[in-house]
């Protein structure tokens, strides 16, 4: 999706929900990012309008919290636990293998935007360690060159 | 009109639910999945699959029931079979293929599959199968007493009426009919009950606070900012035992006088989030939640809020905030959020845990409760075993037990032949104890004596393949990045901190740096403004105490006694107890490792890069370390 293809108007109806809740940034900022995949400028500057918080507040949270995309992301979202229990049952190697496999480094995405790559610390499934998300799907005691079979089956 | 008008309509509903509950047990069969998070990441999906599959070929339309963790998230997936009359059993590592034989020998034909079977659970009117052990009695269970994680796994969770049959809502019946607030407050001061989040502050005491604190409307927030990587306790009870959690928080604003809530849990709980929302919707319709709860005129509103991923709003003024939409950044205390919480009202802030004890204590009374554990700490504690164990999972065990007894005994130890070397509790800012302190009881105060904390439940066992230096330098990165950036002895005292360790982990340390850690570690826990920034020194403290000697060995001999951090040592193999099982040939990357099958293997140390990939990979633990200083001055000499 290019900067100006973006339809404002599927923001109304997260707009008009959330219209009389205090301390709905959050939320709305969420429920946005579900529809776009990102926060594109456009977004934020039509919930400053509508909520009236000011656009360098809203920036503010949008850089504070780890959820919230400033950026483009890639169709497949992979997330590579590196959380305490992961780290110390192989985590770190894990990174590494997926990223060489990418081509990736963790926080970013390849210029087709097929996957992005990223870091999380502790899904909470730390029985299972290492553990790997793709695409809201959890893989337990992961192996590197299985994960990344999997990932290059993906299209 | 809500299902439940009053007190009566709840003592026959549980009455009913309870007789539907043994009807169905004396009369038809149910398989129960286990479901929770870590369930499906092991593949209950696939399984549950299987199941529906072969139900419909064979034209069978048995009850299947998907459950919450059970805890022994090792075993999993987890499966049970229940016939009618028969005790519950549990297969472990159920896979697709074997649901053929289990649906086929077990559920037609009453015949247990005694090889996959892990234990069994029956109540009064059941017969137990012989050859399989009760839950009691197999290790992992048998030390337990669960009593937040007591519905876990057994009930299932998108089902209010098992939870009413269960006992449930039954504590806050007995609140609203028969106790005012005051006798709240105090049978919870009396069970000394101490906050589960990690502080260890006694609840009853916040509730008075909260109470008598002068403003309107009042709030009770339950934190579900579960952050601590290695720690899955709350999404767990979350998951399996959501009523609980909604009990105990309608008691507790009860006892305040607050009409409104918010469960502030992590995004990356989908799954929780789900069975919250269902959950609260149930009590609603049922009457209890929203106006004149069970015909009292007592009434309260519940919402869930989603966090957005930062670990420092799981710190209750930074949670605050971010439910009011800002940044979460903490903010100084006091005012403590019972005078000035939430949109500036008092706000009583409690973990999970807490919450879903509450109603038992309840309902038992505080002596009942106060007698389990400790003086100092009464109840049980529940943990998150996780790293180089046997049995990871989900445990609740009485307060006072030793760290010896939750490893050994509960944890069944270390896999793979390896030594122990390490507790860490608390978390990336907790502390991390060594083997001389396996014999400490794990209660409050013991374990903050003993230089660690009890934080909110997650224990990390780790083995002799892990360098302390490495994993402190690990917790530092975590909490540094963690930092919202408020204060500046958190922002820059934990950069500062994680320069020192890289440094050492890569064999650059000084002696000096040393001294450094201690003085950085000093001002951050004095002047930081909130725990996070004030605990973040509490791993590489810990660690520099009982493990000193691993730090001198990175800075003085350039050596990873461990053998983790990378280039500070070459790998041979010793040759004369190697099984040639091929597993480091296998595992190294620069195919350096040659070997014919069944005879001893060698390494080519032209092409080995000191990766480590191979020491990791051994199961026979045959795989040497030697320094490179000691390699380059003997191949010298």
């Amino acid at each position: 999706m290019h900067a100006t293809s973006i339809d404002l108007t599927l923001l109304d109806p997260i707009l008009e929900e959330f219209k009389e809740q205090k301390g709905a940034v959050i939320p709305i900022l969420q429920r946005a990012q579900d529809v776009y995949g990102y926060l594109p400028k456009e977004v934020l500057s039509t919930i400053s309008k509508k909520t009236k918080v000011p656009i360098s507040r809203l920036y503010g949270v949008v850089t504070f919290y780890s959820q919230f995309n400033l950026e483009r992301q890639g169709r497949h979202i992979v997330r590579v636990c590196d959380g305490t229990a992961c780290h110390v049952r192989g985590a770190p190697q894990l990174i590494e293998d997926i990223g060489n496999a990418l081509n990736l480094k963790p926080g970013s995405s390849d210029p087709d935007y097929k996957y992005t790559l990223e870091i999380v610390y502790c899904l909470g499934s730390c029985g299972l360690a290492p553990v790997v998300v793709v695409d809201d799907v959890v893989y337990g005691k992961v192996k590197s060159e299985d994960i990344i079979e999997k990932l290059n089956e993906l299209d | 009109m809500p299902i439940l008008k009053n007190s009566e309509d709840l003592i026959s509903l549980r009455a009913s639910a309870q007789e539907k509950r043994q009807k169905d047990r004396a009369s038809e069969a149910t398989i129960f999945i286990g479901m929770g998070t870590c369930g499906i990441a092991a593949g209950a999906s696939e399984v549950a699959d299987a199941i529906r599959k072969e139900l419909d070929e064979r034209n069978l339309d048995t009850k299947v029931v998907n459950v919450g963790c059970i805890g022994i998230c090792v075993k999993e997936p987890l499966v049970d079979i229940k016939l009618p009359g028969k005790a519950r059993v549990t297969y472990h590592h159920v896979k697709p293929k074997m649901i053929p034989k289990i649906i086929e020998d077990h559920l037609l034909n009453g015949k247990v599959v005694k090889r996959w079977a892990l234990a069994q659970i029956s109540d009064e009117n059941d017969t137990p199968v012989e050859g399989v052990i009760t839950y009691q009695e197999h290790p992992f269970y048998s030390k337990q007493i669960r009593i937040a994680l007591r519905n876990c796994g057994i009930i299932d969770p998108e089902s209010i009426e098992e939870y009413i049959a269960a006992d449930g809502y039954l504590a806050l019946n007995k609140v609203l009919s028969e106790t005012d607030s005051e006798d709240v407050i105090e049978e919870m001061k009396d069970s000394g009950l101490r906050g589960r989040g990690g502080a260890g502050f006694l609840t009853g005491l916040k509730w008075e606070f909260c109470m008598r604190a002068r403003g309107y409307p009042k709030y009770v927030i339950c934190n579900a900012d579960e952050g601590d990587p290695g720690a899955f306790m709350d999404r767990s009870i979350l998951e399996g035992d959501p009523h609980a959690v909604i009990e105990g928080m309608i008691i507790a604003s009860y006892a305040i006088g607050a009409p409104e809530g918010y469960i502030y849990c992590r995004a990356e709980y989908p799954l929780a989030i789900k069975r919250l929302k269902k959950a609260i919707a149930q009590a609603h319709e049922y009457g209890l939640l929203g106006d004149n709860i069970l015909g009292s005129d007592f009434s309260f509103d519940l919402k869930v809020k989603e966090g957005a991923g930062a670990f420092v709003c799981g710190e209750e003024t930074a949670l605050i905030a971010s439910i009011e939409g800002k940044r979460g950044e903490p903010r100084p205390r006091p005012p403590y959020p019972a005078v000035s919480g939430l949109w500036g009202k008092p706000t009583n802030v409690n973990n999970v845990k807490s919450f879903a004890i509450t109603p038992q204590i309840m309902l038992k009374g505080a002596d009942w409760f106060s007698s389990i554990g400790t003086s100092g700490s009464t109840g049980t504690a529940v943990f998150a075993l996780t790293g180089n164990i046997e049995n990871t999972g989900l445990i609740e065990v009485p307060m006072g037990i030793t760290l010896r007894e939750i490893i050994y005994d509960v944890g069944e130890g270390i896999p793979n032949k390896k030594n122990f070397k390490a507790v860490q509790t608390g978390g990336p800012l907790g502390g991390c104890l060594p083997t001389a302190s396996l014999d400490t009881p794990v209660d409050f105060d013991s374990l903050t004596k003993a230089g660690a904390t009890m934080g909110s439940g997650g224990m990390i066992v780790v083995d002799q393949d892990t360098c302390m230096v490495e994993l402190a330098r690990y917790f530092l990165t975590f909490a540094s990045a963690e930092s919202c950036g408020k204060c500046v002895p958190c922002r820059i005292g934990g950069q500062r901190l994680l320069e020192i360790l890289t440094r050492i982990t890569e064999g650059h340390g000084k002696m000096e740096d040393l001294d450094e850690i201690e003085y950085i570690s000093k001002y951050m826990r004095e002047d930081s403004l909130c725990a996070l920034g004030q605990l973040t020194p509490g791993p590489v403290m810990a660690s520099l105490r009982f493990f000193r000697d691993e730090y001198e060995a990175h800075i003085k001999e350039h050596f990873c006694p461990a053998g983790v951090c990378q280039g500070m040592f070459t790998y041979t193999i010793d040759e004369d107890n190697c099984i040639g099982c091929g597993l480091c040939m296998k595992a190294c990357p620069q195919n350096a490792i040659s070997g014919e099958k069944k005879q001893p293997h060698t390494i080519d140390q032209n092409l080995c890069i000191q990766c480590g990939a191979c020491y990791q990979a051994c199961k026979t633990n045959v795989i040497d370390i030697t320094r490179l200083q000691e390699t380059t001055s003997a191949q010298a000499a």
